[in-house]
């Protein structure tokens, strides 16, 4: 399911996960009822004073595991030393836990601040009853209640045995921004200390007694099938105890190591049955993007009426390819079946989705499948999908025994999901002032949700309201979306569509300013000059926050002052997963090739909760988008993936990073996605910037192709 | 199959591997130490960086033959006592994101400090540049070698 199909669930299941697990929510079977204090599925809290916070979504390098307990621990009034974290695995008692779509902040805002009030305000009535006081006379600080009348103090651990006999109130007040202090600060992530020693236990190293490793040779053919194998010389390798068929288009070799498994499949003789996309190709791709674009399009945003507006007439197009996550960790799930049920530690962004699949495969129920959730070496949504954990549990079952299914650096490049390859019209109508009284901007992609069978209603890609939202408040505008096919497997990647949007319109923003013979990023201010509020979908865009992001960005940027010869600047802004970002670029140009020397990033993601921790996400999201931009390309040949490694898919290197400055508008608003919105402006602020410098405008990614 | 000796983080091991096994896998499946990462399987990314007489080497590209007799340091060996001068700064500087690479970054950093105590921008790139970090934490690695350079460096 889509992270946005299934974030529309999250507020019911929350509202009724937080009543439904009062007083039996003992995980690991600390303490008992009496002994722990626990008002919600988040929280409990001990008698020797550990306050337990869980998280309920999967931290992937994004901080999570540090930024959602500080949520609570803000309302909590908690000694933040104090608070020990515990990652919840699929579960029933928090709504859906998917991690994507910048949504774990935005989304568990409130549940995570109420579950902490609800705890705090009881603490308070327990104190208030022990000493025979009004609740008025005690107040929260520090994982106390105290009493300042009569200088009296209790810790939440002396308080919990009469707390868990209260009542559990169901309207708690909520503390304002101004009074944080927790929230808002740089706190040291919890997670760092065991990820410098090498002691943090990823899903490639987590080890279960007894258990095998299997890698899996699959159809090089997208949608190609095993029809016979010949194992004659795996089974030659040392420690090779097993080799059999895994679904239709795969087969498992498993042994008593990696390197004993990998061995034993490069010896592996498959005759594969190639199927019917084994003459497929990259022009073939593009082709019918082109024939595509003349379909009908659904509306995504519509205000006016483009089509009617006289004016002078411009308009381009753009597109890009499919790109892959390439995440450093790459895929592995350990499974162990044991007829009746079946145990998976998933290094998985999507815990509910790998129980519910691996129980449909093994042919159990969901509630026989326990998924424990590993740490993650990166995410960027390929572990969205579930492919890992079923291929784990279905060797698992085929052997009898714990097994940990592990993929190889080329198994992830070419069996992976992409990026959805786009195509991208767009046109407008100038004014005699240059500026658009009409803007047209058709998006041509196949759609990621769609591929997977799940509902495109009216022809909407289920993430475009997130990802693909207006900008500016054009008066006659229209945002719409041709929903094409294609056979290569789709999957979300960081940022997802806003990539493709951005990239195209903010491209196009600039070659309208340069018609128009303005400054791009006081022509940009002009189109921003007036308050608007533009209704998408669920969220309101207000030009006021985009015009604020935009002008901390000049301002920082020091765009009005003259550059050394030979550097040059571009901007781009968008909005995408709620949040605002503007980012301007210094490039110089050397052998006709861009080198990034700074970045300057201004974003408006409402109340910051941690800063270094939104400073690494913009710093790696740039990074990300920069590799996206300057080379990330899938290319497909007789139906093979081409690209296979970190040589011929190149991320970006330390020699290719530029500095990266962050800075946020101060804002008491509900927080915002921050994982992703990062990633969008940067390829078209790049572009903007190569054109300054070589008057070439880049209307196809990758910029280096 | 081998019966092949080494030093790993100051013991004597033996394991009884085929001699070709690289000595990633032998570092992470015989004796437990997971702290050397898999990221390419082709010497590219920098992720099973782990020191062969003091060098830095990359462990999934390197027979385990190679090294019989030989020193190897991996992460869990590299502060004597208690936290290196790097881990240290890592953590000071806020370094990793999802952390998957940083433990072959922090054995590549070592490396460098250990030849040169107080390394320049350049001297940082040239050595790091090897080290792919797909959460593009470039920046805060320079700075924390700045900062253990500045705090003494190899210890």
């Amino acid at each position: 399911m889509s992270p946005l199909s299934r974030r529309e669930f999250v507020g019911a299941g929350i509202a009724a996960g937080a009543g439904l697990v009062i007083g039996f929510y003992l995980p690991h079977g600390q303490g008992s009822r009496q002994e722990s204090f626990s008002p919600n599925a988040y929280l409990r809290i001990t008698p020797d004073n550990k306050v337990t916070i869980v998280v309920a979504r999967s931290e992937m390098g994004q901080g999570i595991r540090t930024a959602l307990p500080m949520i609570l621990a803000e309302e909590l009034e908690a000694d933040w030393k104090q608070i020990e974290i515990e990652q919840a695995g699929a579960s029933t008692l928090f709504g859906d836990q998917t991690t994507g779509g910048s949504a774990s902040i935005r989304t568990t805002w409130d549940p995570m601040r109420k579950a902490g009030a609800i705890a705090r305000e009881m603490l308070i009535s327990a104190a208030a009853l022990t000493w025979g006081v009004p609740r008025s006379a005690c107040a929260a600080e520090n994982g106390r209640i105290n009493h300042a009348a009569t200088n009296r103090s209790l810790s939440y651990g002396e308080l919990v045995t009469k707390a868990a006999t209260l009542p559990i109130p169901s309207d708690v007040p909520l503390k304002q921004s101004k009074d944080y202090k927790i929230v808002g600060q740089r706190l040291a992530r919890v997670d760092s200390p065991a990820k410098v020693k090498g002691e943090a236990v990823f899903g490639i190293d987590l080890r279960i007694p007894e258990m095998k490793y299997a890698v899996l040779s699959r159809c090089p053919v997208i949608g190609g099938k095993a029809s016979s194998f010949d194992d004659k010389e795996s089974k030659k390798i040392t420690g090779v105890s097993y080799v059999g068929k895994i679904g239709d288009s795969a087969v498992a070799v498993v042994a008593d190591s990696v390197w004993g498994a990998m061995e034993g499949r490069r010896v592996l003789n498959v005759t594969w049955d190639e199927g019917p996309n084994k003459d497929l190709n990259t022009a073939a791709v593009t082709a019918s993007l082109k024939q595509a674009a003349s379909k009908k399009a659904a509306n995504l945003y519509s205000a006016g009426e483009p089509a009617k507006v006289s004016g002078r007439h411009i308009s381009a197009e753009y597109s890009l390819p499919f790109m892959a996550h390439a995440p450093m960790e790459p895929g592995n799930c350990t499974a162990h079946f044991q007829g009746t049920k079946c145990e998976l530690w998933a290094p998985t962004q999507v815990p509910q989705d790998c129980r519910d699949s691996v129980a449909t495969a093994i042919g159990l129920d969901p509630d026989q499948v326990k998924v424990n959730v590993t740490l993650m070496g990166g995410g960027f949504g390929r572990r969205l999908e579930h492919d890992y954990a079923v291929e784990a549990a279905l060797v698992s079952k085929a052997i009898n025994g714990p097994v940990k299914v592990l993929w190889t650096r080329d198994d992830d490049m070419r069996s992976s999901t992409y990026r959805p390859a786009s195509l991208h019209q767009l046109s407008a109508a100038l004014d005699a002032s240059g500026l658009p009284v009409g803007l047209t901007h058709r998006i041509i992609a196949p759609s990621i949700s769609g591929q997977k069978g799940q509902p495109v209603p009216n022809g909407v890609d289920p993430d475009m309201p997130d990802e693909a939202g207006p900008v500016y408040g054009i008066p006659n505008y229209l945002i719409e979306y041709v929903q094409a096919e294609t056979p290569v497997p789709l999957g979300w990647m960081r940022s997802v569509y806003a990539l493709q949007a951005a990239f195209a319109l903010e491209s196009f923003i600039d070659e309208l300013a340069v018609a128009a013979g303005k400054d791009p990023l006081k022509y940009r201010l002009q189109l921003l000059a007036k308050d608007q509020d533009l209704s998408y979908f669920t969220t309101t865009w207000h030009t006021a926050r985009m015009r604020g992001v935009l002008q901390l960005a000049a301002e920082k940027s020091g765009w009005d002052k003259p550059l050394p010869a030979g550097r040059y600047r571009g901007v781009a802004c968008f909005g995408c997963f709620a949040s605002y970002m503007a980012e301007v670029v210094e490039i110089t140009m050397e052998n006709d090739q861009p080198r990034v020397h700074r970045v300057v990033a201004a974003v408006d993601c409402g109340q910051v909760v941690n800063p270094s921790i939104l400073e690494q996400q913009i710093q790696g999201g740039i990074v990300y988008g920069l590799a996206n931009a300057l080379r990330a390309k899938i290319t497909i040949e007789k139906g093979r993936v081409v690209q296979g490694n970190f040589d011929d898919y190149a991320p970006l290197r330390m020699d290719e990073t530029p500095t990266v400055e962050v800075y946020a508008v101060p804002s008491a608003e509900s927080p915002t996605g921050i994982g992703e919105p990062s990633v969008p402006p940067i390829a078209p602020a790049l572009c903007n910037a190569i054109y300054t410098a070589t008057k070439k405008r880049i209307r196809a990614l990758p910029i280096l192709s | 199959m081998a019966d092949i000796t080494l030093r790993v983080n100051g013991s004597e091991k033996k394991v009884s591997v085929s001699p070709e096994t690289p000595l990633l896998w032998v570092l992470r499946d015989t004796l437990e130490l997971t702290g050397t990462k898999f990221g390419c399987g082709a010497g590219l990314c920098g992720a099973c960086t782990v020191h062969v007489d003091g060098n830095p080497i990359r462990s999934c590209s390197t027979p385990i033959s190679q090294v019989a007799g030989k020193s190897v340091t991996t992460i869990e060996g590299l502060g004597v006592n208690g936290l290196h001068v790097l881990q240290q700064a890592w953590i000071a500087e806020e370094v990793p994101q999802c952390g998957y690479c940083q433990t072959g970054q922090i054995m590549s950093a070592a490396a460098l400090l250990a030849k040169t105590p107080n390394p320049t921008d350049d001297q940082i790139t040239q050595a790091m540049n090897g080290n792919l970090c797909r959460c593009g934490t470039y920046e805060r690695i320079r700075k924390a070698i700045h900062r253990a350079a500045g705090n003494g460096g190899a210890r």
